[in-house]
């Protein structure tokens, strides 16, 4: 009887538990600030971005920008920057170039507010070795040594390849993800569920999950964001890089932050479709390939030897 | 109307009355089910962070505990075909029951799901018309079309045939048979869709190998079984419910085959990727040698593989199959091992290496291990109660009152050893309504 | 039995039709929301996505003038006929002790030595080797005349640091404000921490 008695209060302890628990869910909802509340019951039932009239996504732009300025203390801008007509975005990489230096990485993380802790890199640079050519099963990802380049090495960075046929598109359930008339893949973080079946699609390790609450100071948000770029993305959701939509897409168009900062000029970007640009200067006279080619993603970033 | 009221009354009623034993264990489920939600609560509060699951190894013990139910899921068939199709008595009795499991690992399937999900209150994204359901693109959109598909058909047809013997009325062919004939497509199709999912992947050679939809259905039909089986057996020692040894024995032949199907696709794998010698060899090099000093799951796969072999002829023997010690034993086997190769053993080497060829050791953290137990107990829990409901009614303890009046009780002492004793008289209680 | 016949094979009829019905509309729905990929505008009052208008492709520099910034001159040592204007030139192959101490030439210093490039009746040009003289800010002349195929590669901003804007204003650089003309070779750098590991990764 006494065994049955101890085994109740085991579990009216743990209901409790429990109980509080949901409580506090349901308090956290129902919060006594008329705004907050709206918000958050504003932003569950947000429809997907491409499916927003002109005037809610007005209403849901000045919300995620009331929200973000009031969270970190200063103006924060969101855009919604369609894409530019008559545009592909090409990206290229000079590989006897790069040094592995790693300064794209982390021009990134500044320009596209990731988190920093727990941290979230959008470029993963690898190091191979020159007498195994590009053989990812040989490469390194956590060199540190004194200088680079280390001899007998070379450098490759790795990041969002921007498909045509992307694989991350084809398996979301919610279609949170797609392709932009421009070739770049965005994500809407306001409709993604956050089931990672993308993660497990793509092919170059290229998207990344937010599996806390991303951690950035206030002083190291970047306030210009766009709404399918760089602005602060909540937990449970995935995110990746989209070529700096909210640079490459202004008029004139800024390069990505990864292209800018490369001190040996080994990034390289452009519009594919125009027959003028750097981009279709180098794929018409370097030897160019993509990573994986026989799995048909059909990527826009490509690699390059310049000599 | 009136009816369907003092039907629930009674189910309350019911499931409220046992003896010690079912006591204990229900109690003891409810323990581990409120322990599994405060896990769920920590994880909805921190994040998926205090998983152990990262960019490298993005799904992991959820995924693969969900994996493996659907499996079980999908095994109910497996009683559907003898006893609707052939129409053979011996199963057809108690066909219901394994309606009834598989309505439990849906659940418990979906359940597993949610826990993975980032955003869970997003779910109403998956809605078609309501959200935004990536059909027919995405492999997860129709399994969640399939899955619900399913447990639609499952609950309908084993609701509808239990409230007909409630009601003692004999339930309608028409009604329920063609519904039964689609379960067993339908069956076939969730665990189907499920293989797909991990197939469509080039970017995971592991599972891109075209025999991945055979393996899951063959070993999709030796584990849900062997958990039926011991369920079943259960049932016939401490309730007053009997299943025929005949059909227990005609599943455990069934099984055999299916191990064999299962041994023999796991070796046209194994051959394809050892004699070929590709870089895509590293995954299965992870999870049976090592790979690179990484060797977490070597003794699991090989347990498993011990474990599965053995008790493939364990059930091929008419000897051994025949004998409930072994036949419990192989059941116990198969279910373990099929657990850890289809489970973790699947999801696992999928992304060790990954895409980019680094190394990440996953093993679930506390957090995991707890939400799972806790996923677990409440399918255990929810079959308890469906099997609390269903036993008394097959057993004609349970229906409409003789004077038309609230329902009749006759078994206050589910789940005991009471029951063995062949003519003990139950006292007849009918319990008064409204 | 034999309206089970009938009646199973039409109910499965039923649900593959009802799939497609279903999978039909979400399709055209998909559809209509997809952009369309012919470039063509399709702005409706619903639709956000519009299309911007084309931009102006004819924003090129052209052939032979570059906006560069300053040289990278070591303070005040231009420009250098403030020393040299008074002093006796002399094209003597010699290792220099009085001044440029600190100038050691990597640089093909088998074949030449600085009157090769360096003007040497005015010190505030450049020598090419027709014996036309270019100031130091159009110094990738000098540069272009051995390393052609860098040159040419340059002039489209493949070779080297480029900025500004993709479809607008470029902002190039000299050869030597990354490489060093007496030392060319891109020096080594240290490189920025690697990531954090994943099992390392808790916040």
């Amino acid at each position: 009887m006494s065994e049955i008695k101890k085994n109740s209060y085991d579990q009216h302890r743990s209901r409790r538990k429990f109980l509080k628990g949901m409580a506090a869910g349901i308090g956290l909802i129902a919060l006594p600030g008329n705004d907050a509340s709206a918000s958050i019951w504003e932003e569950f039932f947000q429809k997907h971005f491409r499916e927003l009239s002109k005037d809610e996504l007005k209403g849901v732009i000045a919300r995620l920008e009331k929200d973000y300025s009031k969270k970190y203390g200063k103006q924060v801008t969101v855009k919604t920057t369609p894409p530019i007509e008559g545009v592909r975005y090409g990206y290229a990489l000079d590989l006897s170039r790069c040094i592995g230096c790693r300064r794209c990485v982390y021009a990134c993380v500044k320009e596209n507010n990731q988190s920093r802790s727990p941290q979230i890199h959008w470029i993963r640079v690898m190091q191979l070795n020159k007498d195994k050519g590009v053989a990812l099963s040989h490469a390194e990802h956590y060199y540190n040594p004194e200088k680079v380049p280390e001899k007998g090495h070379f450098y490759m960075p790795v990041q969002c390849q921007q498909c045509e046929k992307p694989p991350c598109t084809k398996v979301c359930p919610v279609q949170a993800t797609w392709k932009e008339n421009d070739g770049i893949i965005v994500v809407d973080y306001n409709w993604c569920i956050g089931c990672r079946y993308c993660m497990a699609a793509c092919p170059y390790a290229a998207r990344h999950f937010n599996f806390a609450k991303p951690g950035i100071l206030a002083a190291e948000i970047n306030p210009v964001t766009h709404y399918l770029g760089n602005r602060p993305r909540p937990k449970g959701v995935v995110e990746k890089c989209t070529f700096c939509i909210q640079r490459t897409r202004e008029q004139p168009g800024r390069y990505p932050a990864c292209a800018e900062i490369c001190p040996v000029g080994a990034r390289k970007f452009g519009n594919l479709l125009d027959t003028e640009s750097e981009i279709r200067y180098l794929m018409e006279n370097k030897r160019v390939f993509i990573l994986k080619e026989d799995l048909n993603t059909q990527p826009k970033f490509f690699y390059f030897y310049a000599t | 109307m009136r009816n369907i009221w003092n039907f629930i009354i009674g189910i309350i009623v019911l499931v409220s009355k046992g003896s010690k034993a079912y006591y204990c264990w229900v109690i003891t489920l409810l323990v581990l089910m409120g322990i599994g939600a405060s896990a769920y609560i920590h994880q909805l509060d921190e994040g998926l962070i205090v998983t152990n699951m990262r960019d490298q190894v993005s799904w992991g013990f959820y995924i693969s505990n969900f994996t493996f139910m659907v499996g079980v899921a999908a095994a109910a068939v497996l009683l559907v075909i003898p006893a609707y199709v052939y129409g053979w008595g011996p199963i057809k009795e108690f066909a219901v029951l394994g309606e009834l499991l598989a309505v439990s690992a849906i659940v418990m399937c979906m359940l597993f799901v949610t826990v993975d999900l980032g955003h869970p209150e997003r779910f109403w994204h998956l809605i078609p018309k309501i959200g935004l359901l990536n059909f027919p693109q995405s492999l997860l959109a129709w399994d969640v079309i399939v899955l619900n598909t399913y447990l639609a058909l499952n609950l309908t047809i084993s609701v509808y045939i239990l409230y007909s013997l409630y009601c003692k009325r004999e339930p309608k062919h028409n009604f329920y048979t063609p519904l039964v004939l689609l379960s067993i497509p339908s069956a076939i199709s969730i665990h189907t869709v499920t293989a797909f999912l991990y197939n469509g992947l080039g970017a995971r050679p592991f599972w891109n190998s075209s025999i991945l939809v055979p393996r899951f259905l063959a070993s999709a039909f030796c584990s849900g079984p062997a958990l039926m089986l011991l369920i079943f057996l259960l049932v016939s020692k401490y309730t007053k419910f009997r299943i025929k040894d005949e059909a227990i024995q005609k599943i455990a032949e069934i099984m055999a085959y299916a191990m064999f199907i299962n041994l023999l696709l796991l070796g046209a794998e194994l051959f394809k990727e050892y004699y070929t010698d590709t870089v895509h060899l590293d995954s299965f090099k992870y999870l049976l040698q090592g790979l690179h000093g990484h060797s977490a799951l070597v003794p699991y796969i090989w347990t498993a593989m011990i474990f599965n072999v053995t008790a493939f002829f364990l059930f091929l023997i008419p000897a051994t199959r025949r004998n409930k010690t072994t036949l419990v034993i192989g059941c116990i086997l198969v279910f373990i091992g099929v657990y850890i190769e289809k489970g973790m053993g699947l999801v696992i080497p999928g992304f060790i290496p990954d895409t980019l060829h680094e190394i990440y050791e996953y093993a679930p953290s506390g957090t995991e291990l707890l939400l799972a137990m806790g996923i677990w107990a409440t399918g255990l829990f929810v079959y308890t109660m469906l099997l609390r409901i269903a036993i008394p009614i097959l057993n004609g303890d349970f229906h409409v009152a003789d004077n038309g009046v609230g329902s009749f009780i006759g078994d206050e002492v589910f789940l005991s050893t009471q029951n063995l004793e062949e003519g003990k008289a139950v006292e007849e209680k009918p319990v008064a309504s409204h | 039995m034999k309206i089970l016949r009938t009646a199973c094979p039409t109910l499965v009829l039923l649900g593959i039709i009802s799939l497609l019905f279903l999978s039909a509309e979400s399709v055209s729905a998909a559809k209509a929301k997809e952009p369309d990929r012919s470039g063509q505008s399709t702005v409706t009052e619903k639709s956000a996505a519009e299309l911007q208008p084309s931009y102006n492709i004819k924003n090129r520099p052209k052939e032979n003038t570059f906006e560069v910034p300053r040289p990278p001159f070591s303070e005040g040592i231009f420009p250098c006929t403030q020393c040299h204007s008074s002093m006796k030139p002399n094209p003597q192959r010699r290792t220099l002790t009085d001044f440029h101490t600190d100038i050691v030439l990597h640089h093909a210093e088998g074949e030449r030595w600085c009157t090769d490039c360096h003007n040497l009746l005015d010190r505030d040009k450049l020598r090419l080797v027709s014996g036309e003289l270019i100031s130091f800010d159009k110094s990738y002349r000098l540069c272009g005349q051995c390393h052609g195929d860098k040159f040419r590669d340059w002039k489209v901003g493949v070779h080297g640091k480029r900025t500004g804007n993709w479809n607008g204003d470029k902002q190039y650089l000299l050869c030597v404000h990354c490489h060093n003309p007496h030392d060319p070779k891109f020096k080594a750098l240290k490189p920025l921490p690697p990531p954090v590991r994943p099992g390392a990764l808790r916040q």
